[in-house]
């Protein structure tokens, strides 16, 4: 029998995207394309093209001759930015998709993890909603049962376990969630971008089951934004590029050369026409400036550094706004901020139309190195309505500062001191009060 | 931990993911690998179906039986129809509890993929799986309507017959059409949206042109085989024979609509492992 788990053979996806709408229409083109596209689109249907029935008339490649091996037992990390073809080819592995060219062969049952919370139904009880969720995910009856007692354990629900769902919190929630995922054991299991949710201790407990899942012979490909993770559970890692692989190899080495290519982030960051948007809000573009407005990539150490994100609310929303998380080089997250910390909460409910926001972080905050901003839009019922990881990115110079790097820590604020001599202090307390 | 990196000491399945176009296999095998996925999602929909209602399962006694009582009035007292000589209440709800089930059925089937839109995004199992569950909850609906029936025949004092036995096999032909239907609906669906305003149209048409309100016997003998090119043809005079004994024999219109059904059922199969390949991309 062979070693090789995964073998992909030059795979490429082709993806129909809407055409470009004309603004430029009159009414009578409008009647005319109405009149006449139902006539057309049954011609096409007819001849078995329902994607172009759709109005989906352009293609774009998510994938291009995308060709590795994976052999058993080995812990592969995906990385690459926004778009790169990552979550396309995890679909295409856990044949949620079909790939447009191609070939791939998988040596083992394929367990796949895509969204924590798959097949949950909110108005079932915990208990119900494990049985359904392992069913969804793969797992037959029997092993659920087998299973049962050390997933209600490992999510510390307790005794709200024949409690509906709907009446968790969203913590409560998440930690079952990944409990019934976390002992999917499967042969090979493919998991994307899911520990970006959840509190921090939970998340390590989660990537440790993932560790031993590994040590115990199963493949798994993981897609990931955090480096940390990716680095510290990943023997090999691969590269995707423009749904082309840039790069495979030992995940140290793919991750470093990954963290400083140019190729990588920038400060300015806009939609591809290729991300598919929702119908509430989408996020259109945003950038990092410096004090005086201007774009920059290297930003002094204490400079005030602002973000700007442009988004389109499409749908009148209440309790609706953006939001930022900021990553460090290694990965972990230093800060999160949302409008909502500081902007009232009536004029958080938007009407429809473009909006503008801006964050401010304070310069002298930030340690020397890169960092990475990932955005997100939200609304306050339902929570991320999306989420671009790692969209932008910056980096502090410490040209400004010479001789503070001495200090450890994630951040680097200089905070407010006061020093007087204790007899002083007694004649004249206010000394302390800077 | 000397095995960690070897192969595992058994067989590893295999599987091999190409492009695919035109028509497919219908992988019935694998269907049947998922036979639990199917058991758990059809229970999930039969214990939500009437969550956060307040008659709860009353929902499938009152459906058929206000449906029933409207149409006593109407059709039975003001239009006067004839019903084959039994009461006519009971012969409309006789009629009512299959079409019930089947109209229950194929709108829910219909709108499946859709719902589960989510579902078909993010995992893989056999894409069978939604329509074919939506036959649960109307399966449990069935039942209780089916047992205000057995009190109404208690109630006019009609025995059933013996071919009571071919009620199942009633019921099974009701499904088979709703599934066939189910499935080139919902494989329609996923492309156009049109399909969902469709749907109410479509079972109120066909309502009509089932002999619910109505006999059968009402059309010419030679046109009557030809009727049950409508499968539901079938299953509702099946089901007035079977339980009230009406004197007309629907065997060889019995025959049609369940050909007619297969036909129904194994096109929309088809067409759906078809369309099946994008339903990911384009739902």
């Amino acid at each position: 029998m062979s070693e090789v788990a995964i073998h992909v053979e030059n795979l490429s996806k082709e993806f129909k995207i809407g055409s470009v709408i004309n603004t430029d229409r009159h009414l009578r083109d409008v009647l005319v394309e109405a009149i006449s596209s139902p006539y057309r689109k049954l011609r096409r249907l007819s001849r078995g093209d329902a994607g172009g029935a759709a109005g989906l008339d352009q293609s774009f490649w998510a994938l291009r001759d995308v060709s590795f091996r994976i052999n058993h037992g080995e812990v592969v990390g995906l990385i690459g930015k926004n778009g790169a073809g990552k979550s396309t080819l995890l679909k295409i592995l856990s044949r949620i998709t079909a790939p447009s060219k191609g070939r791939v062969t998988l040596h083992g049952r394929v367990g796949s993890l895509l969204e924590v919370g798959i097949g949950f139904n909110h108005e079932l009880t915990g208990r119900e909603n494990v049985y359904l969720s392992g069913a969804v995910n793969g797992m037959t009856k029997r092993e659920i049962d087998r299973k049962f007692d050390e997933i209600l354990d490992f999510s510390e629900i307790g005794r709200f376990i024949d409690t509906p769902v709907k009446h968790y919190s969203s913590g409560m929630f998440l930690r079952l969630a990944f409990s019934v995922a976390a002992h999917l054991e499967p042969e090979i299991l493919l998991v994307d971008e899911v520990l970006a949710v959840g509190d921090v201790a939970f998340q390590k407990k989660c990537l440790g089951k993932m560790g031993d899942v590994a040590k115990r012979g199963r493949t798994v490909i993981l897609v990931s934004h955090n480096m940390a993770a990716v680095a510290e559970l990943c023997t090999e890692a691969i590269w995707l590029h423009g749904g082309r692989v840039l790069k495979k190899g030992p995940s140290d080495d793919v991750i470093t050369e990954y963290l400083h290519s140019s190729a990588n982030t920038t400060g300015v960051w806009q939609r591809p026409r290729t991300l598919e948007r929702n119908k509430n809000v989408s996020i259109l573009s945003a950038r990092v400036l410096q004090q005086a407005g201007n774009k920059a990539r290297v930003i002094g150490f204490e400079s005030d550094i602002s973000v700007e994100i442009e988004y389109e609310v499409m749908k009148p929303a209440d309790g609706c706004y953006v939001g930022i998380a900021l990553k460090n080089g290694e990965g972990y997250t230093v800060l999160e901020s949302r409008e909502r910390d500081t902007i009232p909460w009536e004029r958080l409910n938007k009407s429809r139309g473009q909006y503008r926001a801006t964050c401010q972080i304070p310069g002298g905050l930030l340690r020397q190195g890169q960092y990475y901003i990932t955005l997100g839009a939200l609304q306050s019922i339902g929570g991320w309505i999306e989420r671009i990881e790692d969209a932008l990115s910056f980096e502090i110079s410490e040209v400004n500062n010479p001789g503070t790097d001495w200090r450890k820590g994630v951040i680097n604020p200089r905070l407010n001191w006061a020093v007087a001599l204790e007899d002083e202090l007694t004649t004249n307390p206010s000394m302390l009060a800077n | 931990m000397a095995t960690s990196t070897g192969s595992p000491g058994y067989v590893l399945p295999k599987t091999v993911i190409q492009p695919t176009s035109g028509w497919q296999s219908l992988e019935l095998k694998e269907l049947w690998q998922y036979r639990e996925l199917l058991f758990f999602i059809g229970w999930r929909d039969v214990a939500v179906r009437y969550k956060q209602t307040l008659l709860g399962v009353g929902w499938a006694i009152l459906q058929p039986f206000l449906t029933m009582v409207v149409f006593s009035l109407f059709f039975g007292k003001l239009a006067a129809i004839p019903s084959d000589g039994i009461p006519y209440p009971i012969f409309a709800y006789a009629a009512l509890v299959p079409w019930t089930f089947f109209a229950n059925a194929i709108t829910q089937s219909a709108n499946s993929l859709v719902a589960s839109a989510n579902l078909l995004k993010k995992v893989y199992f056999p894409r069978f799986v939604l329509p074919i569950s939506c036959m649960f909850p109307g399966v449990v609906d069935f039942v209780l309507a089916f047992l205000v029936l057995l009190g109404m025949m208690l109630y006019y004092g009609i025995a059933p017959t013996f071919n009571v036995i071919w009620l199942p096999s009633l019921l099974l032909l009701a499904m088979v059409t709703a599934l066939g239907v189910g499935f080139w609906l919902s494989a329609m669906n996923v492309q156009f949206r049109d399909v969902r305003y469709t749907i109410p149209f479509l079972v109120q048409l066909w309502m009509f042109a089932t002999p619910i309100a109505y006999p059968s016997s009402m059309l010419p003998e030679h046109l009557r085989v030809l009727y049950g090119m409508n499968p539901m043809v079938g299953v509702v005079e099946g089901f007035r024979w079977a339980l009230l004994g009406t004197n007309t024999a629907p065997g060889p219109m019995i025959i049609v609509s369940a050909c007619a059904s297969l036909v129904l059922l194994v096109g929309g199969a088809y067409y759906f492992k078809r369309a099946e390949r994008t339903f990911a991309d384009v739902v």
